[in-house]
This record gives C-alpha cells, structure tokens and sequence, in this order.
C-alpha cells in the first residue's frame, strides 16, 4: 500500500470538512440571520449564553487579573520597573487575556451545550419534525444562538476586563504595595480605547465561532448518544482551536502596524 | 379516484448502502395506504423522501401533480404545510410544553397568535383522550403511549391534506395500540386525509388500511386492496403476516 495514502486521505478529509464547514455558515447567515425572527428563542439564548456564562467570565478574569499583576512584578522588578504593573495589567487583559479566555471558557460552557442540545434533537429527529412542522431549523435553532453569542461576548468580555483589572488592582494595592490611586492613575492614563475595542471586535468573533461550531456539529452528529458525545467534544476542540487561530490573525490584522 | 401521491423509481443510496432501489408506489385521494416490511427496509426513508427531509438520488415524487423533489423557500414551505408526520420516535421537542408541541405548526410555522394555537391545541389534545392539564406538562414527564397520543395530536392540528404515521403503535400494549388505531381511523375520517401508515403490526394495518403494499429490499412487492392480503399469492406477504422465520426472506441476521 502506498505509505502516503493515510496523508492524502486526512488532506482530503480535511478539505471536505472545511467545505461543508464552509456551506453551513453560508446557510446560518443567509437563512438563520434574515426573516423571520423567533423573538423567544432570541431572548431566550442571550440568557442562556450571556447572563449564564457571567460567574464563569468573571471570576476566570478576576484571578487572571491578580495572576497577571504577580507575575508582571515579579518580572519587571529586576529591572526596577515595578511602576508598569498596572498599564501591563490593563493593556493583557483587554488585548489578549480578557476576550481569549472568556472565549476559551465560553466555548467549553456554551458551545458544548448547543452541541449536545441540537445534537440530542438530531438523533431522535425533532430537527425533522421542526421542517415537517414548516419552521426553517436555520431560523429557529442556528439564528437565536449566532445571534446572542455575537452580541454576549463582546459584553462578557467588557465585564471581564473590567473585573480582570480589578484583580490586578486588589493585589497591587492588598499585597505588593502600591498606592491605590497610583495604581488607577496609572492604569487609567496608558489605556487607549483602541486597547479595548480591539478586544472586543475579537470576543465578537469568537462568540461566532463558538455557536457556529455548536451549531454545526451538533447538526451533524449521528448515531445516538455516542454521536451526541463525539459532537459535543468536536464542538468545543473545533471552537477552540479556532479562537486560538483566529485570534492570531486578528492581533497582526489589528496591532500589525 | 385520483392518485394524490405518486412516487416513481425512486432510487436512493447511503454510502455503499443501497436503500430504496426504485420504489413505485401511488395513493389514491382520501385513502390510507399501509406500508409493511421487515425492518431496516427503506419505510421511514420512503416518507422523508417524500417530505424532502432525504433528497432522493433519482425518480419521481409528485404530490396533487405537483413535482416533489429539490423543492426550496417559500415553495417548499407551502408544501409542506400540507402534510402532518408522527415520527417513529415522536420527535416531540423536549424543551416546550406538550401544548407547545401540539400548537407548534400553527405558531411557528403559520404565524398564528399563542392565544389560539392553544385553544386549538387544547381541542386536539381532547380528541386524542388527553386532558386540558396534561398540555402544562413536558414530554419527558409522559408515558410513551401519552407521547404517541401527543405526537399525533401534533400531526393533525394544522388539518393537514396528507397525514404520514411511522409506527404509531410500535412499543405500547395492545390496549393502547387499539386505541391508537381507533384515533387514527377517526381523525383520518373528520379530516378526510389521505394517509401513509408504516407499521409491523398486522393488526393495526388491518384495522386502518384502505389498501397495503408490502416493501422488501427498496421496492414494493406487493400491493392491493387490504382484504385481499390473505388471498395475496405472494410467499413474501405470507411469511411477514404470519410472521414465520422460515421462508423466502432469508433475515441478514448476521450482517445487520
Ligand atoms: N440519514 C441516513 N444516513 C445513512 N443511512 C441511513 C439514513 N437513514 C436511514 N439509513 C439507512 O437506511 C436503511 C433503511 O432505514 P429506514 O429507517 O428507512 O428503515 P425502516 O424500514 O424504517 O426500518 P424500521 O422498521 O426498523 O424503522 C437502514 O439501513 C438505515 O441504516
Ligand atoms: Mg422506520
């Protein structure tokens, strides 16, 4: 047998895959994104994607905040620069750590539910009841949850930078003796708004990743339970491993020059 | 008599796997065809080929003269308004009520105010035997046979022209698989539907067949009036309704 014949057929396996990817985010954005609009599903998703992810968000940020401000110590005092704690803090946090982290935490709570919800209702056919029933599955399933994790995120995010640099602050001023106002001050007069919206067009895009990646994998698992497992596992890699990638490319597209 | 559904040499595969080889079968306006055959046949393929669940790799499909296949849009929802479907396994939506589910059509898909979608649902809640209180409780909460009953309250309270019914009866006593057969014949007749019925069960095809037709290996072997299957001439309709393991259909047991 060829020995290059396992290496072709992941190659090919990965292209069909990222074609199909491709062709159900067309069909979320021109069938689940437009008319008509299921209201309770809407506001039904923003509580179980937004409000119910906000403990998770805020306490991952408010120690990584406190984590963030040790190390930054640690590091910057052999170089007796100790007074960059707090504009380091503020500047990880809502650059990379905030929408990274929430992103990363969101997808194991909601991607993973989305996968497993629409999962379960693939395997014992209540997607097909829903056509049969003329309400369009894109609509009705994909939209309300694209939606309200496009729009969660980015606040998520906003709560969380601000709790992250809290963090910061309580263990800048608590443990490693910073004046307070010294602290805000300096926080406050090296962050841009750049710093924060660039953040937040990243948590955006994560909050897409992450119901679109729940959404498609739970539409396509198979198989009983077991499928409904392998999709939900896929669901949260995929996410992911996506936000770490997309992440990347959005830091060089924003910070590049 | 007119044929309201007509499905010509409809072909489909599933990976190497061939499943229906060129079905024809056709039901005439306002009547109720039962579907038979062993399981793993291509029956509940068959009917979601029909709804365009499972597009078909080739033949034809025409409902009221209407061509079937590759429907899309508003097209496709108007098509399929006209039908009701109890699914094999209910297929209710766990996360709503059961009047919910029952008024889901008239919501969701027609834009119906809730305010009467569920007085509808109520009232056909009732016709299937089920009170006014079980439409507050969810599905997981009943027994299979109330899910059953809830499923077909749910197929026909848009009143649909067609109806399909994927093993109404499979998995309930015989009591209630009577009771079922009865709402069937009783709802097929207020509406004057013409219905597809898939069942194992002898009994309930007897009972709610205006004609039979038996599928083996994706094709229909046979077909005819229902008080002609015991006068059938066909060894592969004796063996199934006298449910004998020996005979012309040789079970893959092993390879299933
Ligand atoms: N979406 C699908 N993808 C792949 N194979 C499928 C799919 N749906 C059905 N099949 C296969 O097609 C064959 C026929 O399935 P079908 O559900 O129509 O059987 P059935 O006649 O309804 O049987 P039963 O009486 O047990 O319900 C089966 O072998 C099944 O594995
Ligand atoms: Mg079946």
């Amino acid at each position: 047998m060829n020995p290059l014949a396992p290496l072709g057929r992941l190659v090919l396996g990965f292209l069909a895959e990222t074609g199909r990817i491709a062709l159900f985010t067309r069909d979320a954005l021109l069938q689940g994104l437009t008319p008509r609009y299921y209201l309770r599903q809407i506001a039904l998703q923003f509580f179980r994607i937004g409000y119910t992810s906000l403990p998770v968000v805020a306490l991952t940020a408010f120690f990584t905040g406190g984590a963030l401000a040790l190390q930054i110590y640690l590091g910057s005092s052999r170089f007796n620069a100790e007074s960059l704690v707090a504009s380091i803090v503020a500047l990880g946090i809502t650059r990379e750590l905030g929408p990274v982290l929430a992103g990363l935490m969101v997808s194991g709570r909601v991607g993973a539910s989305i996968a497993a919800e629409l999962g379960t209702m693939r395997v014992t056919e209540q997607i097909d009841a829903l056509v049969t029933l003329s309400a369009n599955p894109q609509k009705y399933l994909v939209g309300p949850r694209l939606l309200a994790a496009v729009i969660s995120l980015p606040l998520l995010v906003a709560i969380g930078d601000t709790i992250g640099i809290f963090g910061g602050y309580m263990v800048g001023t608590h443990s490693l003796g910073f004046n307070e106002y010294a602290y805000l001050k300096n926080t406050a007069d090296f962050l841009k708004l750049d710093d924060v919206t660039s953040g937040l067009i990243k948590a955006a895009v994560f909050g897409f990743i992450i119901a679109l990646m729940g959404c498609y994998h739970g539409f396509n698992s198979k198989g009983g339970a077991q499928g409904v497992g392998r999709a939900t596992t896929n669901a949260v890699v995929s996410s992911a491993i996506l936000i770490l990638a997309a992440n990347f490319v959005l830091t060089s597209l924003l910070f590049g020059d | 008599m007119t044929a309201h559904i007509v499905l010509e040499n409809v072909e489909k595969r599933f990976g190497p796997k061939h499943v229906l080889r060129g079905l024809t079968v056709s039901v005439a306006k306002g009547r109720s065809l039962v579907v038979i055959g062993g399981s793993g046949t291509g029956k509940s393929v068959m009917l979601k080929c029909i709804l365009g669940i499972i597009r078909p790799d080739s033949g034809k499909i025409s409902v009221g003269g209407q061509n079937a296949v590759g429907l899309r849009g508003a097209e496709r929802d108007q098509y399929l308004s006209r039908f009701g479907m109890l699914f094999q396994g209910s297929a209710l939506f766990d996360s709503l009520p059961v009047w919910e589910n029952v008024a889901f059509g008239l919501t969701h898909g027609r834009n119906m105010a809730r305010g009467r979608a569920k007085d509808i649902a109520i009232e056909k809640l009732a016709q299937v035997g089920l009170g006014a209180d079980v439409g507050a409780l969810y599905p997981a909460e009943l027994s299979g046979g109330m899910q059953k009953r809830v499923a077909l309250a749910r197929a026909i309270a848009a009143d649909p022209e067609i109806i399909f019914f994927d093993e109404p009866t499979t998995g309930l006593d015989p009591i209630m698989a009577d009771v079922i057969n009865d709402l069937i014949v009783d709802c097929v007749k207020r509406l004057g539907a013409t219905t597809i019925s898939i069942t194992h069960d002898m009994a309930s095809a007897r009972k709610i067949a205006d004609d039979i037709a038996m599928i083996y290996r994706g094709q229909i072997i046979w077909s005819g009036p229902a008080n002609t299957i015991d006068r059938s001439g066909n060894d592969y309709v004796d063996q199934f309704i006298h449910g004998r393991a020996d005979g012309p259909i040789k079970m893959d047991v092993l390879k299933a």
